[in-house]
């Protein structure tokens, strides 16, 4: 792959991102426009991610990528992969190893710290998009703080069904003035979005990058009578036992059979050679 | 027990040994060359440069090889391996009036300095399957006749002389490059004609369709469509002039479209105009037909809120690249989001069936 430069883009296209990252990260949670370019991979699976992890690179840093927390699903490999080749930089597993992360709708179990880079693929930025079809329109909204639309759906997801009908891509205020899409990571997620670490999310498609930096005040929104709730699968994981972490249900056979495990694959594994056992661990191991 | 998704990679892997073998197929039948395809599947080539915004007819061709005719997939390809290119410059505006055509019609006009050419057209052919081609086929020869005319003055010139056509000021403003800046609204002409002419051509095709049945409609007749080859000229700094770097063919079409006068324009005619590689004619004529619709505002007409006029509609549902990924993107796992809906979903439904249980046991 000699034939591309480090990490594939060029270096002016880089430049033309890292200022947009820096313009994200002094003012939090704002979609900053960007020249998206066209990757080699579709829109939708990761190009905005994927530009933002090019322009975050360096040759000593090591590169995790998760798609729904794991690092062995499919879209997760092919992205690893693209990094291996165009920009040979090492690659980990372990969420603790990592300098840079790029995810798709997952905030990794072990807190983050002040050295990593988490970059999530955004695929609809604009947090106020079903409610306003319109980018001319919904610019004038950020621009003017009017959030009342985003309240009124709320409430009336209250009125309707008893709960806020949002389980994922929950939206948030950042630092008390923006209304940000948090990219679909499940509600269960957005405590963390308040860590050391810096996040940066990119949205290739759509052509917006934005940022929270490191210890920003990240609020989902809520009412006083309707509190913020993080909710989950009210089981422990079947194979390492963990009763705080996100599972994913998995079916096991036609006749209503399920088990329940982390979403986080490194996370669970960890915890498993640490000893922690699941109801459905193997016999072998738990001896 | 529990098997989980593992082996991702060698999953991949085998999935890209099989997809290659499968776009051989039977390795008995000969092998398409590029040349074969660049030669013999031309209108393909021509799509694909258009909408891959690249024109390069041996890569078109490769890609579509590659892409076992899935146009799409070929433009993908062209548009990936374009993003890798330096843009070292732009070249002046190609001049389309000085067009060596091979093919020039006037719907407006039964005949015009220059004369109607049909050039090579599926218009009047029987759409009849030609069972002949499917046995070995003899090399077609055409007659050949006088040179066409050296001069093709446009056909909307000479109502524009007349001022019976809205005039089109020229305007020597760079025009933006929508591959190098982040797409705003409301966009500029230029920018809309560039989204539309490596815009879908399904798509821009059934927009321009739904103007014609009603939907934002604005009267066009063909005023012209010229189809032929045109020198690209750079200015070169080094040398202080211009000099020629090429050669491309292009499909050019301009609507002429009754329009009775608004708030600020007097009646007269107005004009849709399409622009794109190759000989794509359909892409041409349904470009004018989209832009004549997205130019409402501009000519004081109303917006009948039909969805051909509006451009934040139409430009950023054009990119087929970007609908295709999009799209397709849904067949990535979601489980993650799923579970979570999973969630809610039990939840209110508990809810929702115990208040259903105290209503009936009341």
């Amino acid at each position: 792959m000699s034939d591309y430069n480090f990490a594939y883009l060029d270096e002016q296209t880089k430049r033309m991102i890292r200022r947009a990252l820096l313009k994200a990260v002094a003012v939090p949670g704002y979609q900053v426009p960007f020249a998206s370019r066209e990757m080699p991979m579709p829109y939708g699976w990761g190009t905005g991610g994927v530009q933002v992890t090019a322009a975050c690179l360096t040759p000593d840093d090591t590169l995790k990528v998760i798609d729904q927390g794991a690092d062995d699903t499919t879209n997760a490999v092919s992205i690893r992969k693209f990094f291996e080749k165009t920009a040979q930089v090492a690659t980990t597993e372990q969420t603790r190893a990592a300098s840079v992360i790029q995810t798709r709708h997952r905030i990794p179990e072990e807190p983050l710290t002040a050295d990593q880079i988490l970059v999530y693929q955004v695929p609809i930025p604009e947090p106020l998009r079903f409610l306003e079809p319109r980018e001319t329109e919904t610019r004038r909204m950020h621009a003017l703080e009017e959030y009342g639309l985003m309240h009124v759906k709320l409430y009336e997801d209250i009125a309707r069904h008893g709960h806020i009908a949002t389980s994922y891509a929950y939206p948030v205020k950042v630092e008390g003035r923006y209304v940000m899409d948090p990219s679909p990571i499940p509600k269960f997620d957005n405590p963390k979005l308040e860590t050391a670490a810096l996040q940066l999310f990119g949205a290739g498609r759509e052509q917006r990058i934005y940022a929270i930096p490191p210890h920003t005040r990240v609020v989902s929104l809520d009412f006083e009578d309707h509190p913020f709730e993080a909710s989950k699968a009210d089981h422990p994981c079947d194979l390492c036992g963990a009763r705080h972490t996100y599972l994913d249900e998995v079916i096991t056979d036609d006749a209503g059979g399920r088990m329940f495990v982390c979403s986080d694959t490194d996370y669970c594994a960890q915890r498993r050679a640490e000893g922690h056992r699941g109801r459905l661990s193997p016999q072998e191991d738990a001896a | 027990m529990y098997v989980a998704v593992k082996g991702g990679e060698r999953a991949i892997d085998n999935a890209h040994d099989w997809l290659a073998e499968e776009r051989r197929g039977d390795a008995s039948v000969p092998e398409l060359d590029v040349a074969q395809i660049r030669e013999q599947l031309s209108l393909a080539v021509n799509r694909v440069m258009a909408e891959g915004s690249l024109y390069d007819p041996d890569l078109a061709a490769l890609a579509i090889k590659q892409a076992r005719g899935d146009l799409i997939e070929a433009i993908f390809l062209i548009r990936a391996y374009r993003t890798t290119l330096p843009r070292i410059g732009h070249s002046r505006p190609v001049d389309t009036g000085a067009m060596a055509c091979i093919r020039r019609i006037s719907a407006t006009f039964k005949d015009a300095p220059g004369g109607q050419v049909l050039g090579p057209t599926f218009d009047y052919t029987h759409r009849l399957l030609d069972f002949k081609l499917a046995a070995e086929g003899e090399t077609p020869r055409a007659a050949t006749g006088e040179g066409l005319a050296s001069e093709m003055p446009r056909i909307t010139d000479f109502l524009n002389r007349e001022g019976l056509i809205q005039d089109e000021p020229p305007c020597d403003d760079t025009p933006p490059d929508m591959t190098r800046a982040p797409m705003e609204y409301p966009a500029t002409r230029a920018l809309r004609l560039q989204a539309l002419t490596r815009g879908d051509e399904g798509f821009v095709l059934g927009m321009a369709y739904s103007t014609q049945r009603g939907y934002g409609r604005n009267h066009p007749f063909v005023g012209e469509l010229r189809i032929g080859t045109v020198a690209v000229e750079m200015d070169i700094p080094e040398l202080g002039f211009a000099i020629e770097i090429g050669e491309i063919t292009l499909t050019e079409c301009e609507t002429v479209n009754q329009f009775m006068g608004s708030k600020t324009e007097s009646p007269q005619f107005t004009r849709g105009y399409g622009l794109v590689f190759g000989q794509t004619e359909r892409k041409a004529i349904s470009m004018a037909l989209v832009d004549r619709a997205l130019r409402w505002d501009e000519l004081g007409e109303d917006n009948e809120g039909a969805p051909a006029q509006d451009e934040e509609f139409v430009l950023s549902h054009a990119d087929n690249i970007q609908a295709t990924g999009f799209l397709e993107h849904i067949k990535l796992p979601h489980y993650v989001d799923f579970q979570s809906e999973l969630e809610l979903i039990r939840k209110v439904r508990a809810e929702a069936q115990e208040a259903a249980r105290q209503e009936a046991a009341e």
